[in-house]
């Protein structure tokens, strides 16, 4: 579904992604494990045309996005939440998920999804005319994830859902990250600094040091790596 | 006191202060959304002054009716300077977009000097008589003791103009998006925003608010020259500041505070002043109130 070879993206002489390749395939969740600053929103930045590559081929569904502007890479249907939620603070809670169907034609059909999200996380529901800024960390996330549903994203790209949050919400994120991909089949590429709560709910895995993908393997036999369990898992001597 | 002085300077602050506002709109909402100040803005409102009046006297001429002078020289004074607005972001802002913020401030600048400088070549320095727009009529006539017709129609328009303005800004699709990019624009990228082409929507409303009041104070002062953008650019970006720039709420208060106090301070204390009085609030408001009377201070961005 969507396929990264040999990306490399620089930040002006920074080289920030080294020959980065990547797989997706339609209906999995796979997961980037990897330190902070290895590159990791980087990989998703670039995938969504925010920071373009300056070599290499994003391929989604066969076609290249690499160089695309952002908004037409989204009406391909890949969406990205972004890491730190990026709630537009100033927008009630229901403008909020307007944006987040800003290119839909559809209005029947996102008046569905509207009460789709809103069944998801009855709390949003609860705040539609408050502004999204003076939400908890927790219902930001919530909204986050929900705006980009209102797309209905084919593949929906996560940059660290669990950050800040209290592990209680955390969980309940994670859930809902499993039911999204049952439910709608939405493909999602997950971005965690949290590698064991990760490897958990995705099926595979990659890991990422220093702009670079060191491996890759099933979320199983990463969760089993010595190299990662020290590493990431928090569990080496 | 005398009530009735007092509400003579009261009425002249408010026309004075509705237009400032008009104006003041166009400087805030393109601070809001790309955090320039865009000093050619004046020189906008100078060109849509010179294109009803260019327009009118071609109408004029052709024998039109009073009413559609108005109206038509209205239109091609709106239409033109969206026009140059829009151009100018095309040329000389957008490819600075990502440069430091100086850059653009400068070619901006640039920007104001050339416009004002070729109008100056093309219409000469001197003053133009501008004849009111506004058809004599009778139910105009004896509306207030205060009040002429034209600044009936200036007090009026503006008001119109204003609402619609914050009805679309609330709810229309374009004006979601452009308080989604002013508050976050990558973000506004990530969820399908062609955040260019609200930038460019933004310049033309700006644009054409400043065209409509170009023709809505030419009419009043009765002449126009090359210049005439300078210091109506400068009380209206003022009056952002004064009410929080990038608030678009804050915009028209300030526009009308400022007014105000123009015509307070020339009413009671001297007409030579008047700019004094100005910016002297100015000063005051960036000393104690530096994000503005409506304006919120800057949420740190993490």
């Amino acid at each position: 579904m969507l396929e990264l070879v040999n990306v490399n993206t620089y930040y002006g002489n920074i080289h920030a992604l080294k020959d980065v390749s990547i797989k997706v395939e339609q209906g999995e969740i796979i997961t980037l494990i990897g330190a902070n600053g290895a590159g990791k929103t980087t990989t998703l930045m670039s995938i969504s045309g925010i920071v373009p590559p300056r070599s290499g081929e994003i391929l989604f569904e066969g076609k290249p996005i690499q160089g695309m502007p952002p908004h037409e890479i989204v009406s391909m249907g890949l969406c990205q939440v972004p890491e730190g939620r990026r709630i537009f603070p100033h927008l009630t809670v229901s403008e909020n998920l307007d944006m987040g169907a800003f290119l839909r034609k559809d209005a029947s059909q996102v008046k569905q999804d509207l009460d789709y999200v809103y069944e998801l996380f009855p709390r949003l529901s609860e705040r539609r005319t408050q502004q999204g800024g003076t939400l908890s960390g927790g219902e930001q996330q919530m909204l986050a994830i929900s705006r980009a549903l209102m797309a209905r994203p084919r593949l929906l790209l996560l940059d660290e859902p669990s950050l800040g949050l209290a592990p209680i919400i955390v969980k309940q994120i994670f859930q809902i990250i499993r039911k999204i991909n049952e439910e709608s089949r939405t493909t999602i590429f997950l971005v965690e600094q949290n590698a064991n709560l990760a490897l958990q709910v995705a099926q595979r895995g990659y890991v990422m040091e220093t702009g670079k993908v060191t491996m890759t393997d099933t979320s199983d036999n990463l969760l089993a790596n010595e190299e990662v369990k020290n590493a990431y898992l928090g569990m080496g001597e | 006191m005398d009530w009735g002085y007092f509400k003579e300077l009261l009425m002249g602050g408010v026309v004075k202060g509705s237009i400032y506002a008009l104006i003041a709109l166009g400087y805030t909402m393109v601070y809001g959304i790309i955090e320039l100040i865009n000093f050619a803005h004046g020189e906008i409102y100078m060109i849509g002054a010179f294109t009803a009046l260019i327009a009118a006297g071609v109408l004029t001429v052709a024998g039109f009716p009073a009413w559609s002078i108005l109206i038509l020289a209205s239109a091609a004074a709106v239409v033109w300077s969206a026009s140059y607005g829009y151009t100018v972001e095309k040329i000389a802002y957008r490819p600075l977009r990502g440069a430091p913020r100086l850059s653009p401030l400068i070619s901006a600048l640039g920007m104001s000097i050339f416009l004002q400088n070729y109008v100056l070549l093309a219409q000469t320095s001197n003053f133009m008589p501008f004849k009111n727009l506004f058809p004599e009529e009778g139910f105009l006539e004896n509306i207030s003791e205060v009040l002429s017709a034209t600044e009936v129609i200036i007090i009026f328009t503006s008001a119109v103009v204003m609402i619609l303005l914050s009805l679309f800004i609330k709810y229309s699709t374009t004006g979601k998006a452009m308080r989604a990019t002013a508050q976050d624009r990558n973000m506004a990228m990530l969820v399908g925003v062609n955040v260019d082409k609200v930038i460019s929507a933004t310049f033309i409303i700006g644009s054409s608010l400043a065209a409509v009041g170009a023709v809505l104070i030419a009419s009043n002062m009765g002449q126009i020259n090359f210049f005439i953008g300078f210091i109506v650019g400068l009380k209206a970006f003022t009056a952002a500041v004064l009410g929080g720039i990038g608030s678009i709420p804050g915009a028209m208060l300030g526009g009308l505070v400022l007014g105000c106090t123009e015509s307070f301070g020339t009413g009671y204390v001297s007409s030579d002043y008047e700019d004094v009085f100005a910016f002297t609030l100015l000063v005051l408001i960036l000393i104690f109130r530096p994000a503005g009377l409506l304006g919120k201070s800057d949420i740190q961005k993490v």
